[in-house]
Protein backbone atom coordinates (compact mmCIF):
# COMPACT_ATOMS: atom_id res chain seq x y z
CA UNK A 1 0.00 0.00 0.00
CA UNK A 2 1.24 3.70 -0.65
CA UNK A 3 1.34 5.81 2.42
CA UNK A 4 0.84 9.77 2.51
CA UNK A 5 3.80 11.52 1.58
CA UNK A 6 3.55 13.50 4.83
CA UNK A 7 3.48 10.63 6.90
CA UNK A 8 6.66 9.27 4.70
CA UNK A 9 8.62 12.71 5.26
CA UNK A 10 8.06 12.23 9.18
CA UNK A 11 9.62 9.04 9.31
CA UNK A 12 12.82 11.03 7.90
CA UNK A 13 15.94 11.65 9.89
CA UNK A 14 17.26 15.20 10.05
CA UNK A 15 18.53 17.53 13.29
CA UNK A 16 15.01 19.36 12.77
CA UNK A 17 13.13 16.00 12.79
CA UNK A 18 15.37 14.73 15.96
CA UNK A 19 13.64 17.99 17.82
CA UNK A 20 11.41 18.13 20.72
CA UNK A 21 7.58 18.38 19.94
CA UNK A 22 7.65 21.20 21.80
CA UNK A 23 9.86 23.26 20.61
CA UNK A 24 8.59 22.79 17.52
CA UNK A 25 5.06 23.79 18.42
CA UNK A 26 5.92 26.80 20.57
CA UNK A 27 7.97 28.44 17.37
CA UNK A 28 5.11 27.12 15.24
CA UNK A 29 2.48 29.56 17.32
CA UNK A 30 4.86 32.26 17.59
CA UNK A 31 5.26 31.92 14.08
CA UNK A 32 1.25 32.06 13.60
CA UNK A 33 0.48 34.87 15.77
CA UNK A 34 2.71 36.84 14.17
CA UNK A 35 1.43 36.32 10.98
CA UNK A 36 -2.05 36.61 11.96
CA UNK A 37 -1.37 39.98 13.81
CA UNK A 38 0.52 41.81 11.04
CA UNK A 39 -1.61 44.53 8.97
CA UNK A 40 1.13 46.48 7.56
CA UNK A 41 3.88 44.79 5.95
CA UNK A 42 2.43 41.17 4.56
CA UNK A 43 3.99 41.22 1.01
CA UNK A 44 7.55 42.01 2.15
CA UNK A 45 7.22 39.88 5.48
CA UNK A 46 5.37 37.41 3.67
CA UNK A 47 8.80 36.97 1.20
CA UNK A 48 10.93 36.84 4.36
CA UNK A 49 8.52 34.14 5.71
CA UNK A 50 8.48 31.82 2.69
CA UNK A 51 12.00 32.09 2.65
CA UNK A 52 12.16 30.96 6.38
CA UNK A 53 10.02 27.93 6.00
CA UNK A 54 11.74 26.53 2.54
CA UNK A 55 14.92 27.21 4.85
CA UNK A 56 13.34 24.73 6.89
CA UNK A 57 12.60 22.31 4.12
CA UNK A 58 16.07 22.17 2.78
CA UNK A 59 17.45 21.66 6.33
CA UNK A 60 14.86 18.49 6.64
CA UNK A 61 15.58 17.15 3.38
CA UNK A 62 11.91 17.47 2.04
CA UNK A 63 10.94 18.06 -1.41
CA UNK A 64 10.30 21.56 -1.23
CA UNK A 65 8.19 21.63 -4.54
CA UNK A 66 5.90 18.97 -3.19
CA UNK A 67 5.59 21.02 -0.04
CA UNK A 68 4.95 24.01 -1.64
CA UNK A 69 1.83 22.31 -3.77
CA UNK A 70 0.82 20.51 -0.49
CA UNK A 71 0.25 23.64 0.83
CA UNK A 72 -2.21 25.15 -1.39
CA UNK A 73 -4.41 22.79 -0.42
CA UNK A 74 -6.22 25.37 1.71
CA UNK A 75 -6.41 27.95 -1.01
CA UNK A 76 -9.68 27.45 -2.16
CA UNK A 77 -11.46 27.56 1.08
CA UNK A 78 -9.56 31.02 1.45
CA UNK A 79 -10.40 31.70 -1.74
CA UNK A 80 -14.09 31.81 -1.06
CA UNK A 81 -13.37 34.02 1.69
CA UNK A 82 -11.35 36.54 -0.47
CA UNK A 83 -14.65 36.24 -3.01
CA UNK A 84 -16.79 37.44 0.20
CA UNK A 85 -14.70 40.13 0.68
CA UNK A 86 -14.23 41.37 -2.63
CA UNK A 87 -18.47 41.07 -3.40
CA UNK A 88 -18.62 43.01 -0.14
CA UNK A 89 -16.47 45.98 -1.27
CA UNK A 90 -13.23 44.83 0.88
CA UNK A 91 -11.06 43.98 -2.38
CA UNK A 92 -7.62 44.57 -0.38
CA UNK A 93 -8.78 42.05 1.94
CA UNK A 94 -8.53 39.20 -0.38
CA UNK A 95 -5.01 38.81 -1.07
CA UNK A 96 -3.68 38.90 2.54
CA UNK A 97 -5.96 36.45 3.56
CA UNK A 98 -5.02 33.80 0.76
CA UNK A 99 -1.32 35.07 1.49
CA UNK A 100 -1.56 34.25 5.31
CA UNK A 101 -3.79 31.13 5.03
CA UNK A 102 -1.46 29.66 2.52
CA UNK A 103 1.49 30.70 4.74
CA UNK A 104 -0.03 28.74 7.71
CA UNK A 105 -0.92 26.07 6.03
CA UNK A 106 2.86 25.51 5.19
CA UNK A 107 3.80 26.11 8.27
CA UNK A 108 1.96 23.66 10.10
CA UNK A 109 3.05 21.61 7.09
CA UNK A 110 6.72 21.78 7.80
CA UNK A 111 6.17 20.72 11.28
CA UNK A 112 3.95 17.91 10.11
CA UNK A 113 5.98 16.79 8.08
CA UNK A 114 9.15 16.62 10.46
CA UNK A 115 7.17 15.28 13.36
CA UNK A 116 5.37 11.75 13.22
CA UNK A 117 1.57 12.52 14.24
CA UNK A 118 1.90 10.41 17.39
CA UNK A 119 4.80 12.02 18.60
CA UNK A 120 3.33 15.43 18.25
CA UNK A 121 0.14 14.44 20.03
CA UNK A 122 2.61 13.58 23.00
CA UNK A 123 4.43 16.89 22.61
CA UNK A 124 0.92 18.09 22.49
CA UNK A 125 -0.01 15.86 26.15
CA UNK A 126 3.17 16.85 27.82
CA UNK A 127 2.08 21.06 27.13
CA UNK A 128 -1.55 20.43 28.66
CA UNK A 129 -3.60 19.31 26.04
CA UNK A 130 -6.55 17.44 26.69
CA UNK A 131 -5.70 13.64 26.56
CA UNK A 132 -9.08 12.52 25.28
CA UNK A 133 -8.65 14.80 22.57
CA UNK A 134 -5.27 13.52 21.60
CA UNK A 135 -6.29 10.05 21.59
CA UNK A 136 -9.07 11.00 19.75
CA UNK A 137 -6.53 12.49 16.91
CA UNK A 138 -4.48 9.19 17.71
CA UNK A 139 -7.68 6.74 16.65
CA UNK A 140 -8.35 9.14 13.30
CA UNK A 141 -4.78 9.03 11.75
CA UNK A 142 -5.22 5.35 12.25
CA UNK A 143 -8.08 5.13 10.86
CA UNK A 144 -7.71 7.31 8.26
CA UNK A 145 -5.05 4.98 7.41
CA UNK A 146 -7.49 2.18 7.44
CA UNK A 147 -9.97 4.53 4.51
CA UNK A 148 -6.98 5.29 2.77
CA UNK A 149 -5.51 1.58 2.34
CA UNK A 150 -9.00 -0.26 1.92
CA UNK A 151 -9.68 2.47 -1.06
CA UNK A 152 -6.27 1.18 -2.70
CA UNK A 153 -7.62 -1.83 -2.21
CA UNK A 154 -10.83 -1.40 -4.15
CA UNK A 155 -9.25 0.76 -6.67
CA UNK A 156 -6.80 -1.72 -7.86
CA UNK A 157 -9.84 -4.48 -7.85
CA UNK A 158 -11.64 -2.02 -10.04
CA UNK A 159 -8.43 -1.16 -12.45
CA UNK A 160 -8.30 -5.03 -12.79
CA UNK A 161 -11.54 -5.50 -14.02
CA UNK A 162 -10.86 -3.06 -16.82
CA UNK A 163 -11.75 0.61 -14.97
CA UNK A 164 -10.10 3.32 -17.08
CA UNK A 165 -8.86 6.05 -15.21
CA UNK A 166 -11.54 8.01 -17.90
CA UNK A 167 -13.82 5.88 -16.61
CA UNK A 168 -13.84 7.47 -13.03
CA UNK A 169 -14.60 11.00 -14.28
CA UNK A 170 -17.92 12.66 -13.99
CA UNK A 171 -20.93 11.15 -16.02
CA UNK A 172 -18.66 7.75 -16.40
CA UNK A 173 -20.27 4.80 -15.77
CA UNK A 174 -17.84 4.24 -12.96
CA UNK A 175 -18.98 7.49 -11.29
CA UNK A 176 -22.54 6.44 -11.52
CA UNK A 177 -21.49 3.27 -9.62
CA UNK A 178 -19.41 5.17 -7.11
CA UNK A 179 -22.04 6.10 -4.59
CA UNK A 180 -22.53 2.43 -4.05
CA UNK A 181 -18.43 1.99 -4.27
CA UNK A 182 -18.37 4.53 -1.61
CA UNK A 183 -20.75 2.83 1.03
CA UNK A 184 -18.79 -0.75 0.52
CA UNK A 185 -15.58 1.46 1.74
CA UNK A 186 -16.89 2.98 4.69
CA UNK A 187 -18.50 -0.15 5.03
CA UNK A 188 -15.36 -2.66 4.90
CA UNK A 189 -13.77 0.60 6.70
CA UNK A 190 -15.97 0.21 9.64
CA UNK A 191 -15.56 -3.63 9.67
CA UNK A 192 -11.53 -3.56 9.69
CA UNK A 193 -11.45 -0.78 12.11
CA UNK A 194 -13.26 -2.93 14.34
CA UNK A 195 -10.94 -6.18 13.51
CA UNK A 196 -8.32 -3.73 14.93
CA UNK A 197 -9.87 -2.46 17.90
CA UNK A 198 -10.39 -5.98 18.57
CA UNK A 199 -6.52 -6.67 18.05
CA UNK A 200 -6.10 -3.78 20.55
CA UNK A 201 -8.23 -4.70 23.27
CA UNK A 202 -6.58 -8.75 23.47
CA UNK A 203 -3.53 -6.84 24.28
CA UNK A 204 -4.99 -4.85 27.24
CA UNK A 205 -5.91 -1.52 25.77
CA UNK A 206 -8.03 0.50 28.04
CA UNK A 207 -8.78 3.04 25.70
CA UNK A 208 -5.27 5.26 26.58
CA UNK A 209 -2.42 4.81 24.67
CA UNK A 210 0.96 4.84 26.60
CA UNK A 211 3.77 6.33 24.96
CA UNK A 212 7.00 4.08 25.60
CA UNK A 213 9.50 6.38 25.08
CA UNK A 214 9.23 10.19 27.61
CA UNK A 215 10.04 12.91 25.98
CA UNK A 216 13.63 15.05 26.76
CA UNK A 217 13.51 18.39 26.15
CA UNK A 218 17.32 19.34 25.48
CA UNK A 219 19.63 22.37 25.22
CA UNK A 220 19.88 21.75 21.28
CA UNK A 221 15.81 22.26 21.75
CA UNK A 222 16.17 25.56 23.74
CA UNK A 223 18.70 26.84 21.10
CA UNK A 224 15.62 25.98 18.45
CA UNK A 225 12.99 27.33 20.39
CA UNK A 226 14.50 30.82 20.71
CA UNK A 227 15.84 30.86 16.94
CA UNK A 228 12.94 29.98 15.53
CA UNK A 229 10.57 31.96 17.52
CA UNK A 230 12.68 35.12 17.30
CA UNK A 231 13.26 34.66 13.89
CA UNK A 232 10.18 35.87 12.69
CA UNK A 233 9.54 38.36 15.44
CA UNK A 234 12.77 39.94 14.39
CA UNK A 235 11.93 39.81 10.33
CA UNK A 236 8.46 41.85 11.36
CA UNK A 237 9.84 44.21 12.86
CA UNK A 238 12.62 44.51 10.16
CA UNK A 239 10.13 45.11 7.50
CA UNK A 240 7.68 47.47 9.53
CA UNK A 241 10.69 49.58 10.54
CA UNK A 242 11.46 49.36 6.68
CA UNK A 243 8.14 50.66 6.06
CA UNK A 244 8.08 53.29 8.56
CA UNK B 1 -5.42 -31.29 37.56
CA UNK B 2 -7.53 -28.26 36.84
CA UNK B 3 -8.05 -27.51 32.68
CA UNK B 4 -6.24 -24.79 31.31
CA UNK B 5 -9.53 -23.79 29.49
CA UNK B 6 -12.61 -25.37 30.10
CA UNK B 7 -15.68 -24.22 27.91
CA UNK B 8 -19.00 -25.43 28.63
CA UNK B 9 -22.17 -25.16 26.54
CA UNK B 10 -21.12 -21.89 24.44
CA UNK B 11 -23.25 -20.88 22.34
CA UNK B 12 -23.01 -17.19 20.19
CA UNK B 13 -25.25 -15.76 17.92
CA UNK B 14 -23.98 -12.49 15.94
CA UNK B 15 -26.23 -9.11 15.07
CA UNK B 16 -27.95 -10.42 11.92
CA UNK B 17 -29.01 -13.84 13.49
CA UNK B 18 -26.33 -16.25 11.98
CA UNK B 19 -25.84 -18.93 14.57
CA UNK B 20 -22.11 -18.81 14.74
CA UNK B 21 -21.59 -21.14 18.30
CA UNK B 22 -24.00 -23.89 18.92
CA UNK B 23 -23.19 -25.30 22.12
CA UNK B 24 -19.51 -25.62 21.99
CA UNK B 25 -17.72 -28.04 24.75
CA UNK B 26 -14.03 -27.57 24.94
CA UNK B 27 -11.31 -28.98 27.56
CA UNK B 28 -7.30 -28.39 27.31
CA UNK B 29 -4.82 -29.50 29.46
CA UNK B 30 -1.99 -27.86 30.22
CA UNK B 31 0.96 -28.22 28.11
CA UNK B 32 -1.26 -29.04 26.02
CA UNK B 33 -1.52 -28.06 21.78
CA UNK B 34 -4.61 -28.05 20.04
CA UNK B 35 -5.46 -27.43 16.33
CA UNK B 36 -8.61 -26.28 15.25
CA UNK B 37 -9.44 -27.55 11.77
CA UNK B 38 -13.12 -27.14 9.83
CA UNK B 39 -14.44 -25.24 6.72
CA UNK B 40 -14.24 -21.68 6.28
CA UNK B 41 -17.25 -19.77 8.64
CA UNK B 42 -17.60 -23.29 11.29
CA UNK B 43 -16.82 -20.88 14.21
CA UNK B 44 -13.67 -21.61 14.68
CA UNK B 45 -12.22 -17.90 15.02
CA UNK B 46 -15.63 -16.58 17.03
CA UNK B 47 -14.50 -19.58 19.49
CA UNK B 48 -11.42 -18.07 20.25
CA UNK B 49 -12.48 -14.96 20.57
CA UNK B 50 -14.67 -15.34 23.24
CA UNK B 51 -11.77 -17.17 25.01
CA UNK B 52 -10.39 -13.87 26.23
CA UNK B 53 -13.87 -12.28 26.18
CA UNK B 54 -13.96 -10.34 22.75
CA UNK B 55 -16.92 -11.89 22.43
CA UNK B 56 -19.59 -12.76 24.62
CA UNK B 57 -21.82 -15.87 24.15
CA UNK B 58 -24.24 -17.88 26.36
CA UNK B 59 -22.32 -20.69 28.31
CA UNK B 60 -19.38 -21.03 30.78
CA UNK B 61 -15.74 -20.31 30.00
CA UNK B 62 -12.82 -20.65 32.24
CA UNK B 63 -9.33 -19.77 31.11
CA UNK B 64 -6.55 -21.13 33.75
CA UNK B 65 -9.12 -21.48 36.33
CA UNK B 66 -10.42 -18.10 35.62
CA UNK B 67 -14.11 -17.23 34.73
CA UNK B 68 -14.28 -15.24 31.40
CA UNK B 69 -15.59 -12.33 33.13
CA UNK B 70 -15.36 -8.52 32.90
CA UNK B 71 -13.34 -8.31 36.37
CA UNK B 72 -10.80 -11.08 35.34
CA UNK B 73 -10.48 -9.70 31.45
CA UNK B 74 -7.23 -8.42 32.27
CA UNK B 75 -5.87 -11.32 33.40
CA UNK B 76 -7.04 -13.96 31.23
CA UNK B 77 -5.48 -11.52 28.31
CA UNK B 78 -2.62 -11.59 30.10
CA UNK B 79 -2.65 -15.32 30.01
CA UNK B 80 -3.90 -15.65 27.12
CA UNK B 81 -2.47 -13.97 23.96
CA UNK B 82 -4.15 -14.04 20.55
CA UNK B 83 -2.21 -13.75 17.18
CA UNK B 84 -4.84 -12.25 14.58
CA UNK B 85 -4.99 -14.01 10.82
CA UNK B 86 -4.23 -10.37 9.28
CA UNK B 87 -0.90 -8.74 11.01
CA UNK B 88 -1.96 -5.87 9.50
CA UNK B 89 -4.77 -5.71 11.76
CA UNK B 90 -2.55 -6.20 14.73
CA UNK B 91 0.42 -3.45 14.16
CA UNK B 92 -0.84 -0.13 14.41
CA UNK B 93 2.35 1.64 16.34
CA UNK B 94 4.35 3.77 14.65
CA UNK B 95 7.53 1.64 15.06
CA UNK B 96 7.81 -1.93 15.27
CA UNK B 97 9.30 -1.51 19.53
CA UNK B 98 6.11 0.51 19.94
CA UNK B 99 3.99 -1.78 18.76
CA UNK B 100 5.42 -4.97 20.83
CA UNK B 101 5.37 -2.88 23.53
CA UNK B 102 2.18 -1.56 23.63
CA UNK B 103 0.50 -4.78 25.54
CA UNK B 104 3.23 -4.20 28.13
CA UNK B 105 2.43 -0.69 28.93
CA UNK B 106 -1.05 -1.38 29.01
CA UNK B 107 -0.21 -3.76 32.11
CA UNK B 108 1.07 -0.61 33.69
CA UNK B 109 4.88 -2.19 33.42
CA UNK B 110 7.52 0.94 33.21
CA UNK B 111 8.93 2.39 30.28
CA UNK B 112 12.45 0.74 30.54
CA UNK B 113 11.19 -2.80 31.88
CA UNK B 114 8.78 -2.49 28.91
CA UNK B 115 11.28 -1.57 26.11
CA UNK B 116 13.90 -4.43 27.73
CA UNK B 117 11.10 -6.94 27.34
CA UNK B 118 10.05 -6.07 24.03
CA UNK B 119 13.74 -6.10 23.06
CA UNK B 120 14.29 -9.81 24.24
CA UNK B 121 10.69 -10.40 22.23
CA UNK B 122 11.52 -9.46 19.12
CA UNK B 123 15.13 -11.31 19.56
CA UNK B 124 13.08 -14.49 20.03
CA UNK B 125 11.46 -13.92 16.74
CA UNK B 126 14.80 -12.88 14.81
CA UNK B 127 13.59 -9.43 14.17
CA UNK B 128 15.73 -7.19 16.49
CA UNK B 129 17.06 -5.58 13.26
CA UNK B 130 13.35 -4.13 12.41
CA UNK B 131 13.51 -2.49 15.60
CA UNK B 132 13.29 1.40 14.30
CA UNK B 133 11.26 0.37 11.44
CA UNK B 134 7.53 1.29 10.93
CA UNK B 135 5.61 -1.91 10.60
CA UNK B 136 4.00 -1.34 7.74
CA UNK B 137 7.56 -1.68 5.54
CA UNK B 138 7.80 -5.39 6.63
CA UNK B 139 6.93 -7.97 4.34
CA UNK B 140 4.21 -10.29 5.76
CA UNK B 141 6.58 -12.77 7.10
CA UNK B 142 8.30 -10.48 9.09
CA UNK B 143 4.95 -8.28 9.94
CA UNK B 144 3.93 -11.83 11.21
CA UNK B 145 6.77 -12.64 13.30
CA UNK B 146 6.75 -8.80 15.09
CA UNK B 147 2.62 -9.66 15.75
CA UNK B 148 3.56 -12.73 17.56
CA UNK B 149 6.61 -11.07 19.47
CA UNK B 150 3.42 -8.69 20.33
CA UNK B 151 2.14 -11.23 22.21
CA UNK B 152 5.14 -13.30 23.48
CA UNK B 153 6.39 -10.12 25.16
CA UNK B 154 3.22 -10.21 27.26
CA UNK B 155 4.55 -13.77 28.63
CA UNK B 156 1.16 -15.61 27.87
CA UNK B 157 0.63 -19.07 29.20
CA UNK B 158 -1.31 -19.84 26.39
CA UNK B 159 -0.76 -18.92 22.92
CA UNK B 160 -3.79 -18.79 20.40
CA UNK B 161 -2.96 -18.65 16.32
CA UNK B 162 -5.55 -17.75 14.05
CA UNK B 163 -4.18 -18.94 10.47
CA UNK B 164 -0.86 -18.14 11.14
CA UNK B 165 0.61 -18.63 7.91
CA UNK B 166 -1.88 -16.70 6.30
CA UNK B 167 -0.10 -14.41 3.22
CA UNK B 168 3.26 -15.91 3.60
CA UNK B 169 5.46 -17.89 1.06
CA UNK B 170 6.87 -21.46 1.32
CA UNK B 171 9.95 -20.03 3.11
CA UNK B 172 8.50 -18.07 5.11
CA UNK B 173 5.66 -20.54 6.42
CA UNK B 174 8.97 -22.58 6.85
CA UNK B 175 10.41 -20.65 9.44
CA UNK B 176 7.01 -19.57 11.01
CA UNK B 177 6.76 -23.40 11.76
CA UNK B 178 9.89 -23.80 13.01
CA UNK B 179 9.56 -20.87 15.22
CA UNK B 180 6.24 -21.77 16.44
CA UNK B 181 7.34 -25.17 17.35
CA UNK B 182 10.15 -23.67 19.53
CA UNK B 183 8.16 -21.83 21.48
CA UNK B 184 6.85 -23.32 24.69
CA UNK B 185 3.70 -22.38 25.36
CA UNK B 186 0.53 -23.95 25.01
CA UNK B 187 -1.29 -23.49 22.08
CA UNK B 188 -4.35 -23.21 20.15
CA UNK B 189 -3.74 -23.16 16.14
CA UNK B 190 -6.58 -22.21 13.73
CA UNK B 191 -5.48 -23.93 10.55
CA UNK B 192 -6.24 -25.17 6.74
CA UNK B 193 -2.49 -26.39 6.72
CA UNK B 194 -2.83 -30.20 8.00
CA UNK B 195 0.83 -30.75 8.03
CA UNK B 196 1.25 -27.67 10.26
CA UNK B 197 -1.43 -28.97 12.55
CA UNK B 198 0.53 -32.10 12.69
CA UNK B 199 3.88 -30.37 13.58
CA UNK B 200 2.03 -28.05 16.37
CA UNK B 201 -0.22 -30.33 17.84
CA UNK B 202 -1.22 -33.96 19.05
CA UNK B 203 -5.23 -33.30 19.13
CA UNK B 204 -7.01 -31.40 16.44
CA UNK B 205 -10.83 -30.53 16.80
CA UNK B 206 -12.98 -30.73 13.90
CA UNK B 207 -15.56 -27.50 13.99
CA UNK B 208 -18.86 -27.88 11.87
CA UNK B 209 -21.43 -25.27 11.57
CA UNK B 210 -21.22 -23.85 14.89
CA UNK B 211 -20.20 -27.07 16.44
CA UNK B 212 -17.54 -29.75 16.91
CA UNK B 213 -18.11 -32.43 15.07
CA UNK B 214 -14.92 -34.32 16.08
CA UNK B 215 -11.81 -34.82 18.05
CA UNK B 216 -8.69 -37.15 18.07
CA UNK B 217 -5.40 -37.21 17.33
CA UNK B 218 -4.72 -34.82 14.01
CA UNK B 219 -3.84 -37.28 11.71
CA UNK B 220 -7.16 -39.44 12.49
CA UNK B 221 -9.41 -36.28 12.40
CA UNK B 222 -7.17 -34.84 8.93
CA UNK B 223 -8.09 -38.59 7.52
CA UNK B 224 -11.82 -38.31 8.16
CA UNK B 225 -12.56 -35.59 7.08
CA UNK B 226 -10.15 -35.31 4.29
CA UNK B 227 -8.66 -32.28 5.12
CA UNK B 228 -5.45 -32.33 3.19
CA UNK B 229 -4.55 -30.76 -0.16
CA UNK B 230 -3.28 -34.50 -2.03
CA UNK B 231 -2.29 -33.49 -5.51
CA UNK B 232 -2.35 -37.04 -6.57
CA UNK B 233 -5.47 -38.53 -5.16
CA UNK B 234 -7.00 -34.82 -7.04
CA UNK B 235 -8.14 -35.44 -10.58
CA UNK B 236 -7.28 -32.70 -12.90
CA UNK B 237 -8.47 -31.97 -16.47
CA UNK B 238 -4.72 -31.59 -18.10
Amino acid sequence: MRHLALERWARGSSPLHHRDPRAKIVALLVFLIALATDSHGLPWFALGLVVLLVTALLWARIPVWGALARAGIVLPFSAVFAAVSWLAGDPARGAPLAMKSYLSALAVLVVTSTTPLPVLLRGLEAMGAPSFLLDVGQFLHRYFFVISEEAQRMNQAAVARGVSGRQWGFGGPVFRASAGALAVLFGRSYGRAGDIHRAMLARGFDGRFRPLRTLRFQRADLLFTAVASLAPIAMRLAVERALA
Amino acid sequence: MSPLIEVRGLSYRYEDGTLALNGVDFRMEPGESVALLGPNGSGKTTFVLHLNGLLRGEGSIQVCGLPVEKPNLPAIRRKLGVVFQDSDNQLFMPTVVEDVAFGLLNLGMENEAALSKARAALETVAMSAAESKAPYHLSAGEKKRVAIAGVLAMEPEILVLDEPTTFLDPPGHRSLAELLAQLPQSKIVITHDSRLAAALCKRAVFFERGQIAAEGPVDSIVARFGWDVSWERTKLRS
